[in-house]
């Protein structure tokens, strides 16, 4: 992981290490921190294609406000991967699109 | 549903200020905020803070969140936090907020008073594949290098030599990044002086009168092209190919304000506070009786300012909730305009003065002088 190893002012504490996938491909991050900073830690920049243009985004404001980082994770699209924390084995997938939400019973989210 | 006296939306330097002043009279506060931390851009503010003694100048933003948390500790179950957890909508007629925990968990407050103190976002400006991924938020830098300390890219160019600009390029290269160099359009520097002299001194150009033009790359950034530009704004001279990967966007903010539409509070377009904010009073009341507002969602400006706004809002709000004798309350109002005025004192306050003048009202029912 690409991480800052000395810095004048700031310890970083991080969290428990945990193992999650990102297209089906294994890899580690700091639980409980967001996903979209561990998979930037693994030198993934690419999170979302855009629906007509089908250009590549990666995340923009880091704070839940512009939508630019929105990823598939655990089978839910559109979520703000910018401010979601990681847990440990999430499947994260590059969001195609405006991606599907899923309906279990007719009219019933989710 | 979940009632409470106060709902502070927004747990940053603003609404943790306001929290604490509110708790303090003995209202109970619910706090929700969509970070996974409170503290707001506090958190991400490596460097020592100017301004006052009051506002604990001399102090790093980072340690000024831990000192407003540990306040709000101090008054144990009056007051509630909700971190990842966003204010999704003010229905108006019934004055509820509807809340989202996570991305899926939703949940609805009712509040007496609410304080929307919901910050800024990051300006972008328009060029050629400015949508690349490493065209970064300012703000977004700093998330990733200060707060969970990833590295951000090898090469940075900075866009804009406001404050902003000048401190995450100073961060950046506290991290042990390089930073190509600073591009201004206006013919000089935005920030303090004390800034610019930093990073000159390590080395970093400041190109002032030149933008970028386009960001180059297919998949990500992979470098950009940066030009001067005359005072009537077109490019000119040649073109400057500048090796990056990241390319820092420091353009400004815009004061987060959908939910105080939403609450039909009277906006007003202003310039010099970057965008639509709320009328107020000086008790940072808005037109809707139940809503105020502080912090950059009152006007862009800087997080000394937000939190005096937020202490005057949380005292107000105590005082609306008869928490607070009106003598008491009204010298406490003046203390506080006397800090906000010190802090927008001088040249540098020039720009907020003016804008503050166009939306500050006389009384919206908060202030009985």
């Amino acid at each position: 992981m690409e991480l800052i190893r000395e810095h004048p002012v700031l310890e970083f504490r991080h969290g428990r290490l945990v193992r999650f996938t990102f297209e089906g491909k294994e890899m580690e991050g700091f639980e409980g921190e967001p996903i979209a900073m561990a998979l930037h830690a693994n030198g993934i920049k690419v999170y979302r294609e855009t629906p007509e243009m089908k250009r590549p985004r990666g995340f923009f404001c880091a704070i839940g406000k512009c939508s630019s980082c929105f990823m598939v994770v655990d089978g839910v699209p559109n979520v703000r991967t910018c401010i979601t924390p990681l847990k440990e084995g999430m499947r994260i997938e590059v969001q195609r699109g405006k991606g599907k939400i899923k309906l279990n019973h007719e009219g019933d989210l989710k | 549903m979940k009632n409470t006296e106060v709902l502070v939306i927004g747990g940053g330097p603003a609404g943790l200020s306001a929290a604490a002043e509110a708790a303090s009279y003995g209202a109970h506060v619910v706090i929700v905020d969509s970070d996974l931390r409170l503290g707001g851009q506090l958190i991400k503010q490596t460097h020592k803070f100017f301004g006052s003694a009051f506002e604990r100048a001399g102090t790093r933003g980072f340690v000024i969140s831990d000192i407003l948390l540990d306040e709000l500790k101090g008054y144990g179950d009056r007051v509630e936090t909700y971190s990842n957890c966003t204010a999704l909508g003010y229905y108006k007629d019934d004055g509820v907020v509807n809340c989202m925990e996570g991305e899926e968990n939703y949940f609805k407050v009712l509040p007496k008073k609410i304080l929307v103190a919901t910050g800024a976002q990051e300006r972008l400006i328009p060029f050629p594949n400015n949508d690349l991924p490493g065209v970064y938020g300012a703000g977004a830098v700093q998330t990733l290098m200060n707060v969970y300390g990833v590295v951000p890219g090898k090469r940075v160019l900075m866009v804009g030599a406001g404050n902003i600009g000048l401190i995450v390029s100073y961060q950046l290269l506290q991290a042990g990044v390089e930073v190509a160099a600073i591009v201004e359009a206006m013919p000089r520097i935005g920030g303090y002086w004390v800034h610019a002299a930093k990073v000159r001194r390590l080395g970093v150009p400041i190109l002032l009168e030149h933008s970028i033009k386009e960001a180059l790359g297919k998949d990500v950034v992979e470098g950009a092209i940066i030009q001067q530009i005359s005072p009537g704004c077109g490019f000119i001279g040649e073109e400057i190919h500048v090796d990056c990967d990241v390319i820092c966007m420091a353009v400004g903010l815009n004061p987060t304000c959908e939910l105080l539409w939403q609450a039909g509070c009277e906006m007003k377009y202003v310039p010099q506070l970057c965008g639509h904010v709320a009328l107020r009073d000086r008790s940072m009341r808005t037109s809707n009786p139940n809503v105020w507002v502080a912090g950059d969602a009152a006007g862009i400006e800087e997080a000394s300012s937000a939190m005096v706004e937020g202490r005057i809002a949380g005292l107000s709000m105590a005082y609306d909730l008869g928490y607070a004798k009106e003598e008491e309350y009204l010298e406490k109002l003046d203390i506080y305009w006397e800090r906000l005025n010190a802090l927008r004192n001088g040249e540098t306050g020039i720009k907020i003065r003016e804008g503050i003048a166009q939306v500050l009202t006389d009384d919206f029912g908060g202030n009985k002088r």
